[in-house]
Formats: structure tokens, C-alpha cells, sequence
């Protein structure tokens, strides 16, 4: 390898880098202020990239000049950040204060939303933008040609850093922005207008999406996937900084662009594992991040809405879930297309209770639960497809292949809490879609494995369903158990005070552990159980799409209520399998859903029959 | 033997010496408080002692076993109980609930998977609650209860471990006056008659001068005195730069008051 390939490598990591850095700071800087994690981040950064690709052709029409250009990227950028303006005054202001979950899955909503809506505005197709008028050559480096425009994009970096470090220390606005980073009550006791700094904040965080965004475009083409691939890297790069630090964002964002640039000589196939792995690493040694201060995310003010009230059922609830339960059985006397349904709401209402078993009863908030409902589908899958096994031991080692990666991941996924922890659970759940996504000789790929039947015995539509009926519902009554027992009582006491428990003598980190394997191997054998009533595994079974599904299941039923996620469950998925076909905006519609859920309705179905209940007695 | 014995514990953060050469003993049964100023280092010598710190150097052994730097959770189960600065209970437990966790943890219970918890332990845990007056409160969630309350419940939480010693960090922090006497006079008794030996820091001097057998006084880290009540009172260093005259007012009204 010659000299100077690695430095042309080692500068095409730098572009990125900078391009990163500069998404990251916006994400980090709002995350430092509101202590909210904004999913819709990602979708600043492709409005910023639509904008750019509409705006800068037309100005560049007027005048081929590079001034224009810039001009084009930088109205992009502050129109972006307009609609964080919007975002935060009609979203944000409204949920500062609920749990973490709520918000995580609000600000979720708005990328569904932006989603539909891109692809109403700007239609499906990719759209490639305009190369930058006087940085369209290449520049002669050791012999090796490198485009000017990397190069241009290297600089921008540090200068975005400078300015930023300008804004914060010599402007009343940015040191506002670090002393609320610092102490967002002390701040508030000093009596500044704290609705003007959040706006002013959201602001800035958006326009810096945007303006990576657009800053983009010479590069790549304008399409609909950006939002959710940058937004993982982007988590990624303000985790291992630190959240809410800027400097570590830069530090982080250049050792991520190296680790892309040469780890794609060395292992091509997996450099989304490399970047996460060094995620966990550096969580494990330094739990807040590189430059990050730990009460960032500790101490918050769990509300009732977080909390599981493990009650035993009464009466009507009794009643309740039997008729739930007759209804089930009673399916297969319908048509086949309800059993079809009925299923699969048994499957997922497993794998959503086994969520909850974690996030509710634990505190555990994992945003990557269909992970391990996905490593199981494939575990069994594999064993099917691959090895020729029947469905009988493949449905054994559905839950142990769960249980098994949950127990790994668990491992580090337990040593955070609260925001960190989720964030870290996304990631390892990003690691196994992409192994899964890009392993293509063993697991197919993109398109996944098809011939995944069960045995002979159980292959009619109504045999299967009540196996897994008979399956589930043993499951599900195991867990509930688990919940009411020491077991499932230490989790929750851990979540109510982990200082306390510690106390009494409770090694908290390894219940928690065990619990998440407990949780990863149930949601595993759901997923077992869903790729035999699919007859197929996809790594759709694992991605963000699938986990946010299952936590709307959670709030649709209620998180706060043990069996309410069974009800959200059918709730959920009845609703999605006969609005989907109905309508071109599914995204939008449940995006809509979703925050309607969490501003009016966070107790859910089961706080909804709670009233109902009180009101008659 | 000593129950407990601190011996040089030193703690430093950063530039600052929050601890400075401390050894005290204390025996099962007695009552010893660490009284001090604000950032004196009451809080870093007792988190040294229950485990929440590691100390830079010296020794604390419980009863001749050595536990410097055992997490809270093993100091825990050689018998020593703990109340926080701020009561920290399990919230959306019942009181009795709270007390039988901690009896499950106590009897390392907490891995089983099928037994109902709620019905584990009613008994010992009512008999618990019985102890510190809060037997007819059992049944209300916790998050309902009074401060003081609180307290009590978290001093049985405390109890259920069947501690040798109890770590109590500003017991009655928080508490009103009344309140506080009552909860003071509770722990002692229960210390006297079951051999338990309590290791406290407080603010409320009243509490002190009135209970503790044994008072140490650190200021800036280090022990200036040490004593029963009537000595720590003589000491002139200590009324030159603690107590200052209310303090000094506020021992002799507890002279009065139970002498």
C-alpha cells in the first residue's frame, strides 16, 4: 500500500467527518438545552438536501457563480431551520417533561410524518442535485487526484466548530446555550425566557441538520432514505462525544470518518459493525461519552405515565382477558384471512409484552427490541432453510438465539441508563440489521429466505394458529408471573431507586441483565413463531421501523398496565392491516397517531378503560 | 470487638482533601454522630463507610472483616443497613411492599421466577412496620405518606436486613421539628435494645445532643474533636468554629430539655 493512497483514504475520511460533525453539533446542541433526543434530526438534514437540490438549480439559472451556490445551501439551512422553529413551538414545548420513552417516539412521529410528506412534495424518485461551480475539478495530491470539493467540505468542519465556539462564548444566546447545558433549572431560577432560548436552540440544531444536508447534494442524490441512516451515525457520533458536547462531537465525528475510511480496506462488508463496536467500547470505558458529564441524563423525574402498576386484574379485567382469549380461539371460524391477522397479533402481542416486561416493569427503555425478535426469526429461519432441520428444534432455538444476543448485548446495554441506554440499544440493533442486511451468502440479504414452513402437522392456517396461540399465551402467563414474582418485583424496585436497592442488597446490574436476556429471548420466540407464519425472514424484521412498532403497541395499550400492550398489540396491528391498504400515507397517518397518543392519551387503552371503570363505579 | 472502626480514611477530589486521616470506633448499640459544617466531609466520611466511595487510603472493618471499597450491596449483606440523606423507597410499592423487598433481598430471593412476592414475608415485614409505628399504614402506596413517614418506613427498610449497624445519612433532614425528635428517640431505642450500633450525621443539633452517646466533629475534612455530648459542648475550639452561639444555645435547651 503506497503512501499516498492512505492519505487520499485518510482525506475522504476527513470530508466525511466534517459533514457528520456538522449534523452531530445540531443534534447535540438541542439534546444539550431540552434534554430531548430528536429523531426528527435526521429529517432536518433531508429537507435540507430536498431544499437544496430545488433551491440552488433555480439560483444557479440566475448566475453559474459559486457565490449563488453557497447562497442556495445557506437559505436551505435556515429554512430548515424555520420548521425546528415550527417543530418545537407545536411539538417539543409540549413534552419536555414527560418520560424519555414518550419523547423518543414523538419526535419518531415527525419523521414519519416528513417522510410521507417528502414523498408527497418531491416525488419517489432520487433527485441529484447541482455540482458546485468552481470546485467541480480535482486537485493533484501525491499523485492521486482528489475532487476540490472534499477538500472544500474538510474545511467546513472546523470552521463550523470555530463559529459555534464563537456563538457560545461570545454571544448572550450561546452562553445561555452551555449554562442550560449545565443546569437547565438554574437557568430557568435566573429568569431567562426559556421559551425563546429552546425555540432559538431548536433553531440552530435544525439549521445545522440542514445545512449538512444540503451541503450534500454535489455528493449524493436527494432521496427518502437519508433521514433514518443519517440519524443513527449521527447518535452515534454525539453518544461517543458525549451528548450534549460539542468538541466531543468533533473529536468523535473524525474518529468515526477514519475508522470508515480504512476500515472499508480492511473489512469491507462491515464497517457499520466497526463504528458501533467503537460506540460500545467507549461506553463501556466511559459511560457518558468521550466529553459528556454524567448528570446530562440522570436524575429525571419519573412520571406516572412511566410507571407499570403491576395490580392483579379485577373482575372486568379478569373478564376482559377471557373473552380476549375466546375470541382467539374462536377465530378459525371466521374467514381465513382472520386467522391470518389473529396470529399474528398473538406473535406480536408476545413480543410487545416482552418489551414492557423491560421498559415498564424495568425502566429499561430498548429502542432496539425487534433485534432480538429478529435474531430469532432467523435462527429458526437458518435452521429451516439452511440446515434442513424441522420446525420443531427451530422453534427451540428461536428464544435461545433471542436470549443469547440479548445476554450479549445486555451486557453492555445494562451499564447506562435512561437516554444512553436507549441509545445504545438502537445501536446493537442497527449492528444486527446490518450484518443481517449485508451477509448476503447466509441470510439472503435484502431479500431475506423464503421457505420457512412448518411441520406437515401444523400447516394449515388454523392448526398453526392455535399452536401459536397455545404457545403465546403460555408465554405471556409465564411472563406476567415473572412480573409478579421477587424477579419481576427487584426490576421494578431497581427502577424505582437503584441507590435504594443496591442498599438492601440487590446487584442490580445483573438483574437487569438477566432481565434483558429474559425479555430478548421471549421477543425471540415471537419472532420463531412469526417466520414460520410468514414462510419467510427479512431484515425488515429487525430494523427501527419494526421496533418503533412495537413500542406504539406499548402506548397504544398502555405501558403503565401489565396486560395493556396485549390489547395495544391488537389494537395496533388490526388498525395498521386495514388502514395500510387503504391509503398511499400509512407513515403519515400513524406519525400523526403516535404524537396525538403521547400529547392526549399517554395512559393508553388501558388508562382509557381505567376512567371508563371509575367513572361507573 | 468493635463493631465498626474507621481507620486513617482519606478522600480527595480533585484539588480537595474532603477527608483527612479519620478513625473512629464505634460499638453495637451506641449512637454516633458526625456532626461539621457544610463541606466539612460528613457526607464523603460516610459514603466511605457504606460503600458508595472508595477511600484513597486507610481502613474500615465491620466487626474485625475488612470491607474498604465493597460496593454498598455486599456491605449490605454483612449486616449493615442504610438510610439516605433524602429517603429513598421503592415508589410504586406499598409500604408493606417495600419493607418485603427488602426482606427478599435479605433472603436472596430475588432471582425466583414464580412465586407471588407481594405474598412473601407479610408477616416479618408487618412485624417490622409494627416497630417503627407505621403497622396501620401498611396497605397505602408509599408516594401517599407524610415525610416523616417516609422515613420511618425507610428506617424499617433499613431494619429488615437485620443490621448490626445502621448508616444513617441526615435522618431527619427534611422532617418537621416534632417529627424529628420522635423519629431520634425511635432509632435509639431500637439501637439500645437490639445492640445496633448507629453511625449518623446530622444538621438539627438538637437531635444530636439529645441522642448520640459519641459525637465527632470534622471541619475541613479533619476530626477537631471528639467526645460525649458534654465534652464536644466544653470543647472551645468546637463552639469557636461550629457550633457559634445559637449552637451553643441549642445544646444547653437540649441539656435542659433531657438532662
Amino acid at each position: 500500500m503506497q503512501w499516498d493512497f492512505l492519505l487520499v483514504q485518510s482525506l475522504s475520511g476527513l470530508a466525511s467527518a466534517s459533514s457528520l460533525f456538522v449534523i452531530a453539533s445540531g443534534l447535540t446542541i438541542v439534546f444539550g438545552v431540552t434534554r430531548i433526543v430528536n429523531f426528527a434530526h435526521g429529517s432536518f438534514y433531508m429537507l435540507g438536501a430536498y431544499i437544496a437540490v430545488t433551491v440552488v438549480p433555480w439560483l444557479l439559472e440566475i448566475d453559474r457563480s459559486p457565490w449563488l451556490f453557497f447562497v442556495g445551501v445557506l437559505v436551505s439551512a435556515l429554512a430548515v431551520g424555520a420548521l425546528g422553529v415550527l417543530m418545537e413551538m407545536l411539538l417539543l414545548r409540549r413534552i419536555y417533561r414527560v418520560p424519555e420513552l414518550f419523547q423518543l417516539l414523538a419526535t419518531f412521529g415527525v419523521v414519519l410524518i416528513v417522510q410521507d410528506l417528502v414523498l408527497l412534495v418531491w416525488g419517489p424518485v432520487d433527485i441529484p442535485g447541482p455540482r458546485a461551480p468552481g470546485l467541480r475539478h480535482g486537485v493533484v495530491i501525491l499523485d492521486q487526484r482528489f475532487p476540490a470539493y472534499e477538500l472544500f467540505l474538510i474545511a467546513v468542519g472546523p470552521a463550523v466548530l470555530g463559529l459555534l465556539w464563537l456563538l457560545m462564548h461570545r454571544t448572550r444566546f450561546g452562553v445561555l446555550i452551555r449554562a442550560a447545558t449545565q443546569d437547565r433549572e438554574m437557568v430557568g431560577a435566573l429568569g431567562v425566557n426559556q421559551a425563546m432560548l429552546f425555540t432559538g436552540t431548536l433553531f440552530l440544531g435544525a439549521a445545522l441538520a440542514g445545512l449538512g444536508g444540503a451541503l450534500q447534494i454535489p455528493r449524493v442524490s436527494a432521496n427518502s432514505q437519508m433521514d433514518l441512516s443519517i440519524i443513527t451515525e449521527a447518535f452515534v457520533v454525539t453518544v461517543i462525544g458525549g451528548m450534549g458536547s460539542v468538541p466531543g462531537a468533533f473529536i468523535a465525528a473524525l474518529l468515526i470518518g477514519q475508522l470508515q475510511a480504512f476500515g472499508v480496506l480492511i473489512f469491507p462488508k462491515i464497517t457499520l459493525v466497526l463504528v458501533f463496536l467503537l460506540m460500545a467500547v467507549v461506553l463501556v470505558i466511559k459511560p457518558w461519552g468521550l466529553l459528556g458529564k454524567p448528570e446530562a441524563a440522570a436524575g429525571r423525574v419519573v412520571l406516572p405515565e412511566g410507571i407499570l402498576d403491576p395490580r392483579p386484574l379485577d373482575r372486568a379485567g379478569k373478564m376482559l382477558a377471557a373473552l380476549g382469549l375466546a375470541a382467539v380461539l374462536a377465530l378459525p371460524l371466521l374467514d381465513a384471512y382472520a386467522v391470518k391477522v389473529g396470529t399474528e397479533v398473538l406473535i406480536l402481542a408476545l413480543a410487545a409484552f416482552s418489551l414492557n416486561f423491560l421498559v415498564g416493569n424495568g425502566g429499561i427503555v430498548s429502542f432496539g427490541h425487534a433485534a432480538y425478535f429478529g435474531l430469532g426469526a432467523y435462527g429458526a429461519g437458518l435452521l429451516v432453510v439452511k440446515a434442513g432441520l424441522p420446525m420443531e428444534p427451530a422453534l427451540l432455538a428461536a428464544p435461545i438465539a433471542g436470549g443469547a444476543f440479548a445476554a450479549l448485548f445486555g451486557f453492555f446495554v445494562v451499564r447506562l441508563s435512561g437516554i444512553y441506554l436507549a441509545m445504545l440499544t438502537l445501536a446493537f440493533a442497527q449492528i444486527a440489521y446490518a450484518v443481517v442486511f449485508q451477509w448476503v451468502e447466509v441470510t439472503g440479504g435484502d431479500n431475506g429466505l423464503v421457505g420457512v414452513w412448518p411441520s406437515r402437522w401444523a400447516a394449515s392456517r388454523e392448526v398453526y394458529h392455535y399452536l401459536v396461540a397455545a404457545v403465546t399465551v403460555a408465554a405471556i402467563i409465564l411472563l406476567r408471573r415473572v412480573i409478579h414474582a421477587p424477579f419481576g418485583a427487584t426490576l421494578r424496585a431497581a427502577r424505582d431507586s437503584a441507590q435504594r436497592a443496591d442498599a438492601i442488597g440487590v446487584d442490580v446490574r445483573t438483574h437487569r441483565w438477566l432481565g434483558f436476556t429474559l425479555a430478548g429471548a421471549a421477543a425471540g420466540l415471537a419472532g420463531g413463531l412469526y417466520a414460520f407464519s410468514k414462510g419467510s425472514i427479512d431484515p425488515t424484521l429487525l430494523g427501527i421501523p419494526m421496533s418503533v412498532d412495537f413500542l406504539s403497541m406499548l402506548l397504544l395499550g398502555g405501558i403503565q398496565s401489565v396486560l395493556g400492550p396485549v390489547a395495544g398489540t391488537a389494537a395496533f396491528h388490526a388498525a395498521k392491516d386495514f388502514f395500510m391498504p387503504l391509503t398511499d400515507h400509512w407513515r403519515l397517518f400513524l406519525g400523526l397517531s403516535i404524537i396525538a397518543m403521547v400529547l392526549v392519551f399517554p395512559r393508553g387503552l388501558a388508562g382509557a378503560w381505567d376512567t371508563l371503570r371509575r367513572r361507573r363505579a | 470487638m468493635t463493631l465498626l472502626s474507621a481507620e486513617g480514611l482519606t478522600k480527595r477530589f480533585g484539588g480537595v482533601l474532603a477527608a483527612k486521616d479519620v478513625s473512629f470506633g464505634l460499638e453495637g448499640g451506641e449512637m454516633l454522630a458526625i456532626i461539621g459544617p457544610n463541606g466539612a466531609g460528613k457526607s464523603t466520611t460516610f459514603n466511605m463507610v457504606g460503600g458508595q466511595l472508595r477511600p484513597d487510603a486507610g481502613r474500615v472493618t465491620l466487626a474485625g472483616q475488612d470491607i474498604t471499597g465493597m460496593p454498598p450491596r455486599a456491605v449490605c449483606r454483612m449486616g449493615v443497613g442504610r438510610t439516605f440523606q433524602v429517603a429513598q423507597t421503592f415508589l410504586s410499592f406499598s409500604v408493606i411492599g417495600n419493607v418485603q423487598m427488602a426482606l427478599i433481598a435479605h433472603h436472596g430471593q430475588t432471582r425466583m421466577l414464580l412465586p407471588d412476592a407481594m405474598a412473601m414475608h407479610q408477616d416479618a415485614a408487618l412485624a417490622l412496620l409494627e416497630r417503627v409505628g407505621m403497622a396501620a399504614q401498611a396497605d397505602r402506596p408509599i408516594g401517599e405518606l407524610a415525610y416523616g413517614d417516609v422515613k420511618r418506613v425507610e428506617l424499617a427498610i433499613a431494619l429488615a436486613a437485620a443490621p448490626r449497624l445502621l448508616l444513617m445519612d441526615e435522618p431527619t433532614a427534611g422532617m418537621a421539628p416534632a417529627e424529628r425528635s420522635a423519629l431520634m428517640a425511635l432509632v435509639a431505642g431500637i439501637a439500645r435494645a437490639e445492640r445496633i450500633g448507629v453511625l449518623f450525621t446530622e444538621h438539627d443539633m438538637d437531635a444530636v445532643f439529645a441522642h448520640a452517646d459519641r459525637i465527632l466533629v470534622l471541619v475541613r475534612g479533619e476530626i477537631i474533636a471528639r467526645g460525649t455530648p458534654e465534652e464536644v459542648r466544653a470543647d472551645p475550639e468546637v463552639q469557636r468554629v461550629y457550633l457559634g452561639h445559637s449552637g451553643t444555645r441549642a445544646a444547653e435547651r437540649a441539656r435542659r430539655a433531657h438532662g
